[in-house]
């Protein structure tokens, strides 16, 4: 079912979409938003694109496969919990820098948390798409 | 609508547990879902309705002020609405499975598979 | 600093992949530099620096009072330096002994745990995590019995050491929570320093039996011995190491370091006096019945075993003293004849000690360090054995509980070892020479420099006894409460105490057992005849018991698991209601329920069309028709939350019903109608059940939200989310900062959904048969 609307459609939403997904994590920490809900925008933002030019072409868009991206999340994760044993706190203790950046204001390891949700989420909902879209087919 | 939730609550309940109990494969995964959602109302409600006033601490404020919802049970329900969507899919996936290999959507034709002698 | 030592075991063990990449070789010799210098390490920090007492502490969980706290003192030294000391010669050992097998790698990986636990139950402080070293220890000594995982009974000997010794380590856990509600305390040196408010409680018995538990089965006592000679199923150096000179003392440890806290009570020493002369006697008893090497030195071991505790529970300095005199000469030649027994396994291919003989010729090296041993382990003059045997002569005859009976067995068991310590150290290589098939050849140089070295050190502790004198002292006084100064320092070893009569006493057993090695060959077919009463015998009812276990779990997996899932839900949902709606109507008030709650015409709405959703979704035929209905209820819910004050959750739900529909979608399409399988009456029964239960839960809520919740979390976290989480959206600062660890826990739940998905549809047809 490839419809020139919806790819034309598509071509434009995706990165509007991954924009607002990234939108939604950064300001996660202070308004609705979050890991969770940003992945979930990002790769309904991907499913979107399987669906108008098929499952192939979202793979070879995406250019990484979906479980490497579980690993690097779950990676960030667990990496953000042990920043606090540098000054040898325990396990998760947030972190945070004392200055604020340019658009994102205080970088914190909490940041870094909610960036390994993302990143998870979406490995997680991308690689159960693909694998059932792909059994689907044949 | 503490009470109204509670009775929408209830029905979805209901609809949940006499769809799990059916034997046809894809009404036991639409009775999961049900139950995803009732007990996601379940624990909204109980902690207590606070109408459009999200947990938020306000721009120039240190500290919340009341009225704000109670964020607790929200942090729960949002893992538990992410959690049940891997939980749905690994069913829907399992069920399917199911059906291509046994080639009957009854459950009780998968019995055979975990009797123990 | 000790932290690291302890975790720098684990560390390497993940190494061990890649240290194999630089060859089998290299990578395990690589790997046995851990143990060595693990061994400097302690040795020069604490054994020639005066260190001792050094203390570290970390926070874990300072909620619970389990915190990462290390404390190196006498005893504990003692200890580490046995373990990565003769850990240093069993991995050197192995590196040829094992050189053939082809799961090398895996080997050493559980043995560099195992000897990282070890290291850590003797240098923890807090009692909570010395437990949870010790089941690693439990887990890892599981992995090394069942090394050889092809044979039927190595399986069933590493499933009984687990059992056996797991089952008691959860007594230890219930013990050590006991200590915990008597003192408040979770650390070995506030425990010990309070013995009077302890043994005053109601909960003391209780404590000090459950604690034991754990001590009996890892250190083997009658009536848990069972596992230990079974054990030797494992490799042999596994056997020198885990189940002769470590691991099995890890009770015998315990006793000790816990014995200032029950010291002096009637019950901790009658009953370890009780078991442990059993212990003793028994096993000393049982070696002489063997004809296998290491089965041999395991019922030594055991019975060395019950000698220790025999000695905690004499409880006397002197006694404390000789158990740690015997500890340290104990492991330096029980680990010399194991690794002697595996050289002569790998030189002639036999342990049987009836088909060798007269191997000296043949294993020259081997031999000179077996008689050291056996000679140490019979107690001969100038070796470390024998200043054993000479304390263990002293404090059995100080013994104020049952003077002759404590003394006999002690007498008996020492001429047993006597006996039994020429079986397996002497007659394997003197005499004429015998051996089964092709010529025996002497183990390679790094296999024997590792127990010559042991066994030379038997020597040289008991030539000059100054070397550990001081630290044997010190360790006493470690487990002692409130040794006085003065006892402490007249401590000191000696090799010769003139002529008294414990000399003769030593000496008389040494005469009488070289006398039965002379008539051995009329009085062992008479001892291996002698059979032990049944009640003696408890692997019996560990067979029993397990089958029992088994045979129950079966029957009740028969009659709930019956392959019907409509059964199990059935059962679970009656369960609940009933459970629920008796406490709801025996003990609560029904009447504080109120019906006025303030209700819009939109939110009836919303409830309505929730509602006719559900109904549509259950009498629908189609499954797109189904589907969509259950998109409108995710929908309507999701408004619900936007509605009440929750914008993520709002989010969230739309995202997820988004892909929910996809997912259906791509799916629905495979599956089957959807057909009515069930009779009219097994549904009105069904609806009727589940409608129950959804009344149940609707008063449940409205019993719940009639009371004032209490506003303790919520105030918390409204007070300090943007304070110390720098966030204002509070939801998401408790699920990244206050809760991650929850949270982290969900996405690796949700990724191994994802995983499990992908196996599942990866699994093909024919697969699945043979699964």
């Amino acid at each position: 079912m490839k419809s020139i609307i919806l790819q034309t459609a598509t071509r434009y939403l995706l990165p509007i979409l991954l924009l607002f997904s990234f939108f939604l994590l950064f300001r996660g920490h202070n308004s609705p938003g979050g890991g969770f809900v940003g992945g979930l925008v990002a790769a309904a933002a991907y499913a979107l694109y399987s669906i108008a030019f098929g499952v192939e072409e979202a793979k070879k868009l995406l250019r990484i496969e979906p479980v490497y991206l579980i690993a690097t999340g779950l990676m960030f994760a667990l990496i953000s919990g042990m920043i606090a044993f540098f000054s040898f706190d325990t396990f998760m203790t947030g972190k945070w820098s004392d200055f604020n950046f340019p658009l994102f204001g205080k970088l914190g390891s909490p940041l870094l948390f909610d960036l390994g949700v993302y990143v998870v989420v979406i490995g997680i909902t991308l690689k159960i798409l693909f694998t059932i879209s792909e059994e689907v087919k044949p | 609508m503490t009470l109204l939730l509670a009775i929408v609550t209830g029905i979805l309940f209901t609809a949940g547990f006499y769809l799990v109990l059916r034997r046809s494969l894809v009404k036991v995964i639409f009775g999961l879902m049900f139950l995803g959602h009732a007990a996601n109302l379940l624990i909204f409600n109980i902690g207590r309705l606070t109408k459009g006033a999200p947990a938020f601490i306000l721009e120039g404020n240190q500290t919340a002020v009341e009225p704000y919802a109670e964020p607790i049970p929200q942090a729960l329900i949002l893992t538990a609405i992410v959690i049940g969507f891997g939980v749905q899919a690994f069913a829907i996936v399992l069920f399917k499975k199911a059906y291509q290999m046994i080639g009957s959507d009854d459950i009780h034709s998968l019995k055979s598979t975990d009797r123990i002698a | 600093m000790l932290l690291f030592s302890v975790l720098s075991g684990i560390f390497v063990a993940c190494l061990v992949p890649f240290l194999f990449k630089l060859g089998r070789k290299p990578g395990s010799l690589i790997i046995s530099l851990v143990p060595l210098s693990l061994f400097l390490f302690y040795l020069f920090n604490f054994g020639i620096s005066d260190n001792l007492g050094y203390y570290e502490s970390f926070d874990f969980f300072p909620a619970l009072g389990v915190n990462l706290n290390f404390v190196m003192d006498s005893y504990a030294l003692i200890f580490a330096l046995i373990i990565t000391g003769i850990g240093t010669v069993v991995f050197f050992y192995s590196s040829y002994y094992l050189a053939e097998n082809p799961y090398l790698d895996r080997f050493y990986i559980y043995i560099l745990v195992f000897m990282a636990s070890m290291l850590g139950i003797v240098i923890s402080d807090n009692m909570v995590i010395m437990f949870i070293f010790w089941e690693f220890t439990s887990i890892s000594s599981f992995m090394l019995i069942g090394f050889k995982h092809r044979e039927e009974k190595s399986r069933y000997s590493a499933w009984q050491a687990l059992l056996v010794t797991g089952s008691g380590a959860l007594a230890l856990l219930a013990g050590i929570l006991l200590l915990y509600l008597i003192t408040g305390k979770m650390n070995f040196s506030e425990i010990n320093s309070m013995p009077q408010i302890i043994q005053s409680s109601t909960l003391f018995l209780p404590a000090m039996f459950l604690v034991l538990g754990g001590a009996f089965t890892k250190s083997a006592q009658m009536p848990f011995h069972f596992w230990l000679p079974n054990a030797m199923e494992a490799p042999t150096p596994v056997s020198a190491y885990l189940h002769s000179a470590t691991m099995v003392k890890a009770g015998i440890y315990l006793m000790a370091r816990i014995n200032p806290a029950f010291q002096g009570a009637i019950e901790w020493e009658t009953t370890l006096s009780v078991f442990g002369g059993i212990t003793m006697l028994f096993a000393a008893y049982m070696a002489l019945k063997q004809i296998d090497l290491k089965r041999i030195l395991a019922y030594t071991t055991l019975s060395v075993l019950g000698t220790l505790t025999l000695l905690i529970g004499i409880g006397t300095p002197a006694a404390m003293q000789a158990m740690i005199v015997y500890l340290i000469a104990h492991a330096l030649y029980k680990g010399t004849l194991f690794l002697v027994a595996g050289a002569i396994d790998h030189g002639t291919g036999t342990r049987n000690i009836d088909e060798i003989g007269g191997l000296k010729k043949f294993m020259p090296i081997t031999a000179i360090a077996a008689t050291l041993a056996a000679l140490s382990m019979a107690g001969v003059i100038p070796l470390f054995g024998f200043i054993g045997k000479e304390l263990l002569y002293e404090a059995a005859l100080e013994h104020s509980l049952v003077d002759y009976a404590t003394f006999g067995a002690v007498f008996f068991a020492a001429l047993f070892g006597v006996v039994a310590a020429g079986m397996s150290g002497i007659f394997p290589f003197f005499g004429k020479a015998k051996y089964p098939n092709e010529k025996p050849h002497e183990a390679s140089f790094i296999m024997t420099t590792g127990f010559v070295i042991t066994a030379f050190l038997g020597l040289l502790f008991g030539l000059v006894p100054m070397l550990v004198s001081d630290n044997v002292a010190k360790a006493t006084s470690d487990v002692y409460y409130n040794l006085p100064l003065a006892v402490g320092s007249s401590m000191q070893l000696a090799l010769w105490h003139g002529f008294n009569s414990v000399l003769f006493l030593s000496l008389g057993t040494l005469a009488l057992g070289i006398g039965i090695l002379m008539f051995r060959a009329k009085l062992f077919p008479i001892i291996r005849k002698i059979n032990l009463p049944e009640f003696l015998q408890p692997s019996k009812a560990y067979d029993v018991s397990t089958a029992i276990l088994i045979g129950s779990a079966r029957l009740t997996t028969k009659i709930l698991q019956n392959g019907y899932l409509r059964n199990y839900i059935t059962l679970i949902l009656l369960t609940l209601l009933l459970l629920t709606s008796y406490s709801l109507f025996a003990f609560s008030d029904l009447s504080v329920i109120s019906l006025y709650y303030p209700v819009t015409f939109y939110e009836i709405t919303i409830a309505v069309i929730i509602s006719i959703s559900a109904v549509l979704v259950i009498k629908s035929s189609g499954r797109l028709q189904a589907v969509a209905a259950l998109g409108v209820v995710g929908i309507f819910v999701a408004i619900i939350f936007s509605i009440y004050g929750a914008p993520d959750l709002a989010l969230t739900q739309y995202s997820i019903e988004t892909l929910t529909v996809i997912l259906f979608v791509l799916v629905i399409y495979k599956l089957p109608k959807f057909l009515n399988y069930s009779k009219f009456s097994h549904r009105l029964q069904d609806f009727v059940l589940a409608a129950l239960v959804g009344l149940t839960m609707t008063i449940l809520i409205l019993m719940v939200t009639a009371n004032e919740l209490p506003p303790e979390f919520k105030d918390y976290y409204g007070q300090t989310s943007y304070i110390l989480g720098k966030g204002r959206n509070i939801v998401n600062v408790i699920l990244v900062d206050y809760r991650a660890l929850d949270t982290l826990g969900e996405i690796v739940v949700l990724s191994l959904a994802a995983l499990g998905v992908f196996a599942l549809l990866k699994l093909k047809k024919d697969d699945g048969d043979s699964i």
